[in-house]
């Protein structure tokens, strides 16, 4: 016990509940500010539509079945784009830290695809795909494939060599010493690439959608540049905001769940 | 892991003195159990013949050989490079021979030899009781396995952290969880490489006093790599000097226990092993 854990806790006061509110502020200032630069006519709506227009938009298209149809089109592609990508991903990131043959074999030009940047494929991708679904699941599958095997990689080649020995050393066999010690010990660093993946999944998704696409988020926020309602276009920008907090909630979900022994996860 | 380890017959007890080894004679054996209570848990003697061991052109151990009874406790000291946690590698299988053999007394389980290493090496992800689990081998997944990490952790005094992660104890207790893990299979043979190295003072000793009561309780060899002479006084029957990859000093401590931390025989003795490391020291002969 060191000097510092003698001296009193600094005690922080915690209201109920407001850890769930406290992150919830910001946003919320800045729609009031929004909504009353708007309502005063500082910012012209043209430039800018109020909160309430843009909500009552968001209304208009629940209640035609438009926005929900967009929603649920662009979150399946984005699903099913990450699950392959990520699988890809993890597959090569597995095959490459625990094997030497397959490290020499594909790293290299894996790093080669890396480099060039997914979304310029996009030309190439229509003249092979047309604006099918399989374009745009080829385009996010692509974009989440490099951040996860990065990292998957990265966390296997990390995982501390003695606890190996260890295993090692206490009988395991490949698949325990795996299961047991390697893949746990990767784990957060696998986490840290399911993120920045989840970042890049909506990201190419939106950019294909708005490039190629007849229906999704994009589609529309395209659609509506094209008629002039601005409200809309501001509308699909919320939606997407939502959205990738949403998924980033979701991961974080699962890296609590699944990284309770870590001390960044436990709760003081 | 064994396999690369010959099997000496039991009845080769000695090893023929040589010029190399100041004195090869047999070490007081500790009084053996009368053979009603004799368990599978009881020691393994061992028996090194000839043992040299190069990394390249480095040839860290030059010729060892080595009569160890069984249940002895022998501490090995030696200056830092001088081959002595090599030796220990060797011993536990984590490193194959160039030349010469291991033999143990008798034909090893791969749960006869365990290991405790500086670090504590347990797993962040795994409870503390999963830990020690880890520690049954192949028998892991028998359902014994609970009952028997729990026995070994209230051995050492932890049984109450059982569901707690690695990251919320302290090193000592860390330490102790690593004992356990290393007792739960009942090792016949337990190699300690510096096991204290990374505690502070007080808890060295409480650690200390743990490791000679878990030895007396369950009389496995013991065989403990450290840099500090007044643990191995302390804890061993006998103390092997190691200078340039060749044993060049075998002790025995012939002091009853428990023993008086710092009692004047400790001391002299401790003196003397000091003494022996710093000329050898002096003629720049250090690693």
């Amino acid at each position: 016990m060191s000097l510092a854990d003698t001296l009193p806790r600094r005690r922080v006061r915690r209201l109920p509940g407001a850890d769930g509110v406290i992150p919830w502020i910001l946003p919320v200032v800045i729609l009031i500010v929004w909504q009353v630069a708007c309502s005063t006519g500082y910012v012209p709506t043209r430039v800018l539509p109020a909160p309430s227009d843009v909500a009552l938009a968001g209304w208009k298209s629940v209640q035609s079945g438009e926005l929900i149809r967009n929603i649920w089109v662009s979150f399946w592609r984005a699903t099913i784009g990450f699950l392959i990508g990520g699988s890809i991903g993890f597959a090569f990131g597995l095959a490459n830290g625990l094997s030497q043959l397959s490290d020499k074999l594909t790293d290299t030009t894996l790093q080669m695809i890396r480099n060039v940047p997914h979304l310029a494929l996009i030309p190439l991708v229509i003249l092979w795909f047309g604006i099918d679904e399989s374009a745009k699941l080829f385009l996010v599958a692509l974009g989440v494939f490099f951040p996860i095997y990065l990292n998957t990689l990265h966390g296997i080649r990390t995982v501390d060599p003695q606890l190996i020995e260890m295993g090692r050393i206490y009988g395991m066999s490949s698949g325990e010493l795996f299961r047991r010690i390697i893949f746990p010990g990767a784990l957060p660093s696998i986490f840290v690439g399911v993120r920045f993946a989840l970042g890049i999944m909506w990201l190419t998704l939106i950019v294909a959608e708005t490039i190629a696409a007849s229906s999704g988020l994009g589609y529309m926020a395209m659609q509506a540049r094209e008629f002039m309602l601005i409200d809309v276009v501001v509308l699909s920008i919320l939606i997407y905001a939502l959205l990738g907090k949403l998924a980033d909630s979701a991961s974080r979900v699962l890296e609590r769940l699944t990284l309770s022994w870590h001390p960044a996860f436990q709760k003081h | 892991m064994q396999q690369s380890l010959r099997v000496f017959p039991s009845d080769v007890a000695f090893v023929p003195p040589t010029a190399l080894v100041e004195q090869a004679r047999t070490a007081r054996r500790l009084p053996e159990p009368s053979p009603a209570f004799k368990s599978k848990a009881d020691g393994l003697s061992l028996t090194i013949h000839g043992l040299r061991k190069s990394f390249g052109e480095n040839e860290v151990l030059r010729g060892i050989d080595l009569h160890i009874p069984a249940g002895q406790f022998v501490a090995i000291v030696g200056r830092s490079g001088c081959g002595k946690s090599t030796l220990l590698r060797l011993i536990a299988g984590l490193e194959t021979p160039t030349s010469g053999s291991i033999g143990f007394g008798e034909d090893p389980r791969a749960e006869d030899v365990r290991v405790m290493f500086q670090e504590p090496r347990l797993l962040p992800w795994a409870t503390v009781s999963s830990n020690v689990e880890v520690g049954l081998g192949r028998q892991r997944s028998r359902s014994d396995a609970k009952v028997r990490a729990e026995q070994a952790l209230a051995e050492v005094g932890l049984k109450e952290k059982r569901d707690q992660w690695p990251s919320v104890l302290s090193g000592g207790q860390k330490q102790r969880v690593a004992l356990a893990r290393a007792l739960v299979s009942h090792p016949r043979v337990l190699a300690f490489d510096e096991p204290l190295g990374a505690l502070d003072a007080l808890t060295r000793i409480s650690m200390q006093r743990l490791l000679e009561r878990v030895w007396r309780e369950q009389t496995f060899t013991a065989i403990l790599v450290t840099h500090d002479v007044s643990e191995a006084v302390a804890l061993a029957d006998r103390v092997l000097v190691i200078e340039d990859g060749r044993i060049a000093h075998d002790v025995l401590i012939d002091i009853a226990r428990p023993r008086q931390h710092g009692s004047a025989d400790l001391a002299a003795l401790e003196g003397s092993i000091l003494g022996h490391l710093l000329s050898a020291g002096d003629d720049g002969a250090d690693g």
